[in-house]
């Protein structure tokens, strides 16, 4: 039997991983040098949970999936044309800074007070999701303070598999310790829900579906909200940055153990 | 399999299908220019009636783009243009807006002398260079570089832009976009234009979910059918679209795609000490280079501001030396001592190559057919004489813009005859025309060496094309000598081949030492392996999930090749040296440059080379281009 759910993802968009990323202290605090030129893309964490989230709720028909993303609207509508190929969503997008240090608490409070206010949304089937990590500054910490905010106090985090049961109680796979799941059965929704990797490849670029979602996706950028966060008084104290320097070699018919001495040697190094 | 082949071979597979107005081929400078011109008279007037959807009655234009790379700011290359296509369509341009843009400020030319003595001089360019270094203390011949007293007029950018290619998409994409008007869409490759006799009739998409050979595999997810009424051709020289309509409908009598370049670049950040208000790469500087590290090899070097500088090579076809090279080519040539005096200690940000069509007229297609239009540079009117691309890219996409509102308000077909009156006339009469026909024949010398080539350049330089030597053009496979076996360069060949596979070097780099070029220090920040470049300056990556781009017509004419020019060309070592004497692809590496189309010295039918380029995924991630 099908559960109707209404599963939000709060999803940021990151500079690009692949970038070279630079710390630089801004006018308005730490931030990445060049930030607004780095191509972005939607956080690799909570992309897990939104795809996870797009195939719970094509498995419960009648469900219903809000992305909710808060960053510069420029960076915003450019990570959507990639994203909104991948799976079905109606976008929630809050115009607000790029980069992560902006206070947790200031912005769980605009995202918390966002969903509240999504027009349909039914609390009791209110599945909310995110990543547990972040490619940015990775604090960890803003999807458990919406959840809190929004009066949820089920949370899962490091989670890898859900599944439901017909009588609306779902089995959570949570990583722990050691590369092993700690299982946990939850009565049901609403709950909060940090994904890690999950199990799902990331879905081809599929152009129908892409575009479905702009036609309520870009009417949604046009009139997104602006959030003025609060500055959290952040400053760096230090910064190391990983040394850049590469020093590929072709060294053919090593065998693993060479190989294995060699990393410990070049770890110890480091 | 051919290209063409490829639309009509698979009628089993269940297709999606989409109708739309327009949809075009590619997201570069032209199609950015073409996408500008509608959205501009579009938002001018939302209640025009001939902004209305002809295949959704009621609905606005469905107007939508496809681009292969991952995103609309990958995969393409840093330039220096007059840009006054580009500031007459975006009058309010400031280029503080647009990320490392900057107002050329000064420019010079430099012949770079050979200051390792590795070069291959002719004997009276040896006899030139002796002659420069004894009255150099004379003509200011310093760090082994003469410097020209004036910039040819031709060569000037004076007002100009120092732009990179990929900022500069990605802040006109995002405008476009937020109009809300259009869609582009990146990552998305278009294996082919969808024919109907003559007609094109829209776009079909790459197929996702096949094996190497593009077998369906697990979530296999056919490529959809764009139906469009106008299919806008702008995926540049190699793309896929406008290859199979050249081949399909051929090129105009005479015309041929045999002259080529491979553009390849670093973007480096200056030291943190460099002493920029004594030096002289200020932002917007210009130089222009020629004679190092090969005389047949230009070079380039473009200030940025925030102390990013773009420096590169172009190689090209005319370079009939079967082991031409990019990549170690420009780490000699940064290396120069008038370049490495400012470069030394700096770190390579980013890195990229692509192909360019240097055929100028002699390659223009058929411009305009049955439901299709040819814009930028794949549609020829890249100027080889002022050595500009993207300024005219831009101005037939506004050209064609201007022409598909006319015929959107007089209600009339995007037949051949109305795009020939409307696009195809606008073209002609303009400055992207008059350009073309004086860089015609620019570059006819240097088929039989530098010295001539210069001297040809120069004479249609400074006649306007009015006077010009004449040439053959032969088709890009015989431009490459084939090794005389018995020769020196066969021993090297042979001394190269093994040490490719003693050492795993790659092929290129194994050629280039044992033809005395001194190895490459490398500092692990700014010379570094090749390899190191595609994931430390290119990030290179694909998704998974597309076939091979690049295929091999006849495998047996690989394996008796004896050049394998393909291989030491290949910008992003996706070509390497199979086991089986025969080039192996590995798709995951390959920066989409497209030299591997006119590098291959074989041909199973005179014209055409032995490697076919296809539509494909991935590539360079890197926005600094």
């Amino acid at each position: 039997m099908a559960n109707i759910l209404h599963i939000v993802v709060c999803a940021g968009i990151v500079p690009d991983p692949l970038q070279t990323l630079e710390p630089v202290t801004t006018p308005a605090g730490p931030g990445l040098k060049n930030e607004m030129v780095l191509p972005a893309v939607l956080d690799p964490w909570a992309a897990s949970a939104l795809y996870e989230a797009a195939a719970l709720a094509a498995k419960n028909p009648g469900s219903k999936l809000w992305l909710v993303s808060l960053g510069p609207k420029a960076k915003l509508q450019q990570v959507m044309m990639t994203v909104a190929q991948k799976v079905a969503f109606e976008l929630v997008p809050i115009d607000g800074p790029i980069g992560g240090f902006p206070d947790a608490h200031s912005t769980a409070a605009v995202l918390a007070e966002t969903i509240a206010a999504l027009p349909g949304l039914d609390h009791e089937k209110l599945l909310l999701f995110g990543g547990w990590e972040s490619a940015t500054r990775g604090a960890g910490v803003t999807l458990q303070l919406v959840g809190e905010r929004l009066g949820i106090t089920d949370q899962f985090q490091g989670v890898d598999q859900i599944t439901f049961s017909d009588d609306g109680s779902f089995e959570v796979l949570e990583r722990v310790e050691g590369g092993k799941h700690q299982v946990s059965v939850c009565a049901g929704a609403p709950a909060v829900l940090g994904w890690a990797t999950g199990n799902l490849a990331e879905p081809r670029n599929n152009p129908q579906v892409g575009m479905a979602n702009m036609r309520t996706i870009m009417p949604a950028l046009a009139k997104a909200k602006v959030a003025k966060l609060d500055a959290n008084g952040l400053s760096y104290l230090s910064v190391s940055l990983p040394k850049q320097q590469r020093t590929t070699r072709v060294v053919k018919d090593m065998t693993p153990d060479q190989i294995a001495a060699e990393l410990v040697e070049w770890i110890g190094a480091e | 399999m051919s290209t063409e082949a490829a639309t009509t071979e698979t009628p089993e597979i269940d297709r999606q299908t989409m109708e739309v107005d327009i949809a075009c081929a590619g997201f570069g400078p032209a199609t950015g220019g073409f996408l500008s011109t509608l959205t501009k008279a579009w938002t001018e007037n939302p209640a025009d009636p001939a902004f209305e959807s002809r295949v959704a009655p009621g609905m606005p234009l469905q107007v939508l783009c496809y681009e292969r790379a991952d995103d609309i700011s990958s995969g393409v290359s840093g330039v220096v243009t007059q840009g006054r296509a580009i500031r007459a369509s975006l009058p309010e341009l400031n280029p503080a807006e647009i990320p490392m843009a900057v107002p050329v400020k000064s420019e010079r030319v430099m012949y770079l002398l050979d200051p390792i003595g590795a070069s291959r001089r002719s004997a009276l360019l040896r006899f030139g260079d002796r002659l420069l270094r004894a009255a150099g203390p004379l003509l200011g011949v310093k760090d082994h570089a003469f410097t020209l007293p004036w910039t040819p007029a031709f060569l000037n950018k004076h007002g100009g832009l120092v732009l990179s290619i990929g900022q500069f998409n990605q802040w006109i994409g995002a405008q476009l976009m937020a109009t809300g008007l259009v869609q582009i869409w990146p990552g998305t490759p278009v294996s082919s234009p969808l024919f109907k006799g003559s007609k094109v009739e829209g776009l079909r998409l790459a197929d996702q979910g096949v094996d190497k050979s593009g077998a369906p595999t697990d979530g296999f997810m056919a490529g959809m059918d764009v139906r469009a009424l106008l299919t806008v051709v702008g995926d540049g020289p190699v793309g896929a679209v406008g290859q199979a309509i050249d081949e399909r409908l051929g090129l105009p009598p005479g015309h041929a795609h045999r002259e080529w370049a491979l553009g390849m670049k670093f973007v480096i950040e200056l030291p943190e000490d460099s002493n920029l208000e004594n030096s002289p790469l200020q932002p917007g500087t210009v130089w222009h280079s020629f004679g190092y590290p090969e005389p047949e090899i230009f070079g380039f070097l473009y200030v940025h501001p925030e102390r990013l500088v773009s420096v590169g090579i172009f190689v090209p076809s005319w370079m009939s030396d079967p082991s031409r090279t990019a990549y170690r080519y420009l780490q000699h040539y940064i290396q120069h001592p008038a370049l490495w005096r400012y470069l030394k200690g700096g770190t390579l940000r980013s890195w990229g190559a692509k192909s360019l069509e240097e055929s100028g007229k002699h390659g223009e297609p058929f411009l305009t057919g049955d439901g299709y239009a040819r814009i930028g540079e794949g549609s020829g009117s890249t100027n080889m004489l002022t050595g500009s691309g993207v300024d005219e890219a831009w101005a037939t996409g506004t050209q064609l813009g201007e022409a598909v509102i006319e015929l959107l308000r007089a209600g009339k077909p995007f037949t051949q005859e109305n795009l020939a009156a409307t696009y195809e006339i606008r073209r002609r009469a303009s400055w992207v025309e008059r350009g073309a026909k004086e860089a015609e024949n620019a570059r006819n010398g240097f088929q039989d060496g530098i010295v001539k080539g210069m001297i040809g350049m120069a004479l249609a330089g400074l006649t306007s094309g009015k006077l010009s030597l004449g040439a053959h053009i032969p088709p890009a496979h015989k431009q490459i000598r084939p090794f005389a076996s018995q020769s020196t360069e066969g021993l090297q060949l042979k001394q190269a081949v093994a040490l490719a596979h003693a050492d795993g070097r790659t092929f290129h780099d194994a050629l280039l030492s044992v033809r005395g070029w001194p190895e490459i220090p490398l500092d692990g920040r700014l010379l570094v392996t090749q390899q190191d470049a595609l994931l430390l300056g290119g990030k290179v990556q694909a998704m998974p999930g597309f076939s091979d781009h690049v295929l091999f017509r006849d495998s047996a004419l690989c394996k008796e090749c004896g050049e394998k020019t393909c291989i030491t060309m290949c910008s992003g070592q996706a070509l390497t040296l199979g086991e089986d004497g025969a080039p192996a692809f590995e798709r995951e590496k390959c920066v989409h440059c497209g030299a591997c189309l006119w590098n291959c010295g074989q041909s199973p039918d005179g014209e055409h080379s032995n490697i076919e380029f296809h539509a494909g995924s991935g590539g360079l991630h890197s926005a600094e281009n």
